[in-house]
């Protein structure tokens, strides 16, 4: 038995494959990343809580073997913070899209990342709403084409690593499928952090965001994220000229110093506890 | 002998000390009047005995946090008033159809919308039984005094975790903020439920699989036990299955009839004076105090007058009414709303017996003088 299979029947629920994701989608691409970094970080499968949003990566939960729940849109983050307070023990991991965590969740997302709360939460970056039929999202670049702006997106979009940072998070790294060893990596990292970490991953839609603006099947959408992708510390040698159209990816930010939520809340269980004493 | 306590205490208060009572270890809340009390308790006394707190972002968020620490096996709680609960409702939701324990405080004020926030209502009795979509039972309890809201907490607590279910206790903004002296039962006489854990090895749990109780065994993450659960329809496994309409109707079917099999556990009323009564007032929270005193008043004219009182309002004690109605003349249905509970009682009574209302629903208590000019004026 390869060292591959061995991972995937203890991490996944092969009994629910095949998924339920278009051909050529990331999705299962991030998923495989998340299970070797899970593996990498030597935690067993009793210690992870996955906790998802709704949406096309929400899904992931199901075909992962640790306990999971699948609560409702935007919210997994809330949910995770509960489970996280209630029993610290466990490492908890919050699987998102772009509009779950950015969108309606986007506030939830702001406040976690200030409590600095030990969640890892996996943004699987797609551009826009695929669950619901290809609309744009708050990642969806200016100009782009999706269902709900067929004459071109008028808005700007977010970028989710700098709202993380400034919002308060303590590790931020982003990647693509295509740079599968890269996301791999940075998610072991993210889970080993201890504090609100946050992986964003570049994910092709080919189905959707794909076909609406032209760019092309499913491998040739890969191969645009490793053209389009600079490293982080190469891109801070670039202007931002240069910089339009790529995509940085890298470890962005990482704070070992800042407080972690449910430690510092033991603080406050001991100094209540000694008040009382 | 067993020893009692006598404090003066608010009912916000008495909610707060009596969720720790029960077991709650998990509170998390928003800021709103004339609810915060209860968060500031909490944050004051969880900590003590080790447990924990949290202001959250918004109610949503509050909401979803009391369902995650409830899964991970912390009994939780969160408090608030109409707009916040109005927020709460999308994961009341995950709470009914994951058949996660957890209690919601209601502390009632004007509405609609931010309505007024310090006076009292009774206008969220609607939104407590059909608040969040789609078919679901429910549990709402009501105090009127703050020893009842010390009980009653308790019990929102035990049946939450008895039938593995949302309970809401509906207080409201008098209920809440009123000082009133109560003897605290020793803790020794209160009976504390915990949810039933699964007897069976980690490799056969189904997370949904119940007996004829028709309540499932219920894991704790992190207990070693390896589960799922969804907001979507599922089946025994807690894994989504949509494609068979059949899952869908024996799931939202089972979920009311763990309710539904139980009114007898579940339904409280208080009875005073109804037996030899022409007249059946119907109240309960705070107008129930002032229909208590209307049936004193109007007994004391020679004018036989009742009150029926639910402590569970919903599920609706339809049967307590309907028991109740032989030789009756009349019911009035007093609160504080623009008629919601009316309704629910015309539609129990009957044809054949005429139901009158009282009603303020201006943030202004209806006072047992307004009650006994509608007694007078009927008869």
């Amino acid at each position: 038995m390869t060292e591959a299979v061995h991972v995937i029947d203890r991490f996944m629920r092969t009994n629910h494959l095949p998924h339920i994701w278009c051909p050529g989608c990331g999705n299962g691409i991030v998923i495989n990343a998340l299970i070797r970094a899970i593996d990498n970080a030597k935690l067993k499968k009793e210690e992870v809580v996955v906790a998802a949003g709704i949406g096309c990566s929400g899904r992931a939960a199901g075909y992962l073997n640790f306990c999971g729940f699948q609560p409702t849109h935007g919210r997994a983050i809330p949910f995770g913070t509960g489970v996280k307070i209630a029993n610290p023990d466990l490492k908890v991991i919050v699987i998102t899209g772009d509009g779950d965590c950015t969108s309606i969740g986007g506030n939830h997302f702001i406040h976690a990342a200030r409590r600095n709360i030990d969640l890892t939460v996996i943004v699987f970056n797609n551009s826009n709403y695929g669950m619901t039929g290809g609309q744009y999202s708050p990642t969806t670049p200016l100009g782009a084409k999706t269902s709900t702006s067929p004459y071109g997106h008028i808005e700007d979009s977010f970028d989710i690593c700098e709202l993380a940072k400034t919002a308060g998070a303590t590790y931020i790294a982003r990647s693509s499928t295509y740079h599968i060893v890269l996301t791999i990596r940075y998610l072991e990292k993210a889970i080993k952090h201890k504090g609100f970490s946050v992986v964003e991953v570049i994910c092709a839609c080919p189905t959707l965001f794909g076909r609406f603006n032209k760019l092309g099947d499913a491998t040739q959408m890969m191969l645009q994220q490793k053209e389009q992708a600079i490293q982080f510390k190469k891109a801070q040698k670039m202007s931002s000229e240069d910089l339009k159209d790529k995509i940085i990816i890298g470890e962005l930010y990482e704070n070992i110093q800042k407080p972690e939520y449910t430690d510092a809340y033991q603080k406050v269980i001991d100094k209540a506890q000694k008040e009382e004493n | 002998m067993v020893k009692k306590t006598v404090r003066i205490m608010t009912g916000n208060d008495a909610c707060s000390e009596a969720a720790i009572v029960a077991g709650c270890r998990f509170f998390a809340g928003y800021p709103i009047t004339p609810a915060s009390e209860i968060a500031e308790v909490c944050s004051q006394l969880l900590p003590k005995v080790g447990g924990k707190f949290i202001q959250m972002e918004d109610e949503i968020g509050s909401m979803g946090a009391i369902i995650g620490a409830s899964l991970a096996g912390t009994k939780s709680m969160t408090a608030t008033s109409g707009p916040g609960f109005s927020l709460m409702q999308e994961n009341l939701g995950v709470a009914v159809i994951c058949e996660i324990p957890c209690v919601v405080v209601d502390v009632m004020r004007v509405g609609p919308s931010s309505g007024i926030a310090t006076t009292p209502s009774q206008g969220d009795f609607m939104q407590s039984r059909w608040g969040t979509h789609g078919d679901h039972p429910i549990i709402v309890l009501v105090p009127s005094t703050v020893r009842e809201v010390y009980d009653l907490t308790i019990r929102a607590f035990n049946l939450a975790e008895k039938y593995r279910t949302p309970v809401i206790l509906l207080s409201d903004a008098v209920i809440g903020h009123m000082s009133e002296k109560i003897e605290i039962p020793d803790n020794s006489e209160i009976e504390i439920v915990n949810r039933k854990k699964p007897t069976v090895s980690i490799k056969k749990y189904l997370p949904y699989s119940t007996d004829e109780s028709k309540v499932p065994q219920m894991a704790s993450f992190g207990d070693g036990y390896i589960w799922y659960t969804t907001s979507i329809i599922h089946d025994e496994t807690g894994f989504p299955a949509t494609a068979e309409p059949k899952t869908a109707t024996q799931l939202i079917d089972r979920l009311h009839e763990k309710i539904e099999d139980n009114l007898e556990d579940i339904i409280q009323v208080e009875k005073y004076l109804i037996d030899d009564a022409d007249i059946v007032l119907i109240a309960c929270g705070s107008v129930a105090r002032s229909a208590h005193s209307a049936v004193d008043k109007a007994r004391e004219e020679g004018i036989k007058v009742g009150l029926l009182r639910p402590l569970t309002l919903w599920p609706f004690p339809e049967n307590e009414i309907i028991k109740n109605k032989k030789d009756k003349k009349l019911f009035i249905v007093c609160e504080m709303n623009r008629r919601q509970i009316y309704h629910k009682v015309k539609e129990v009574v009957g044809g054949n017996l005429p139901v009158k209302y009282v009603n303020e629903y201006n943030g202004k208590l209806i006072t047992p003088q307004e009650i006994l000019s509608k007694i007078e004026e009927e008869i």
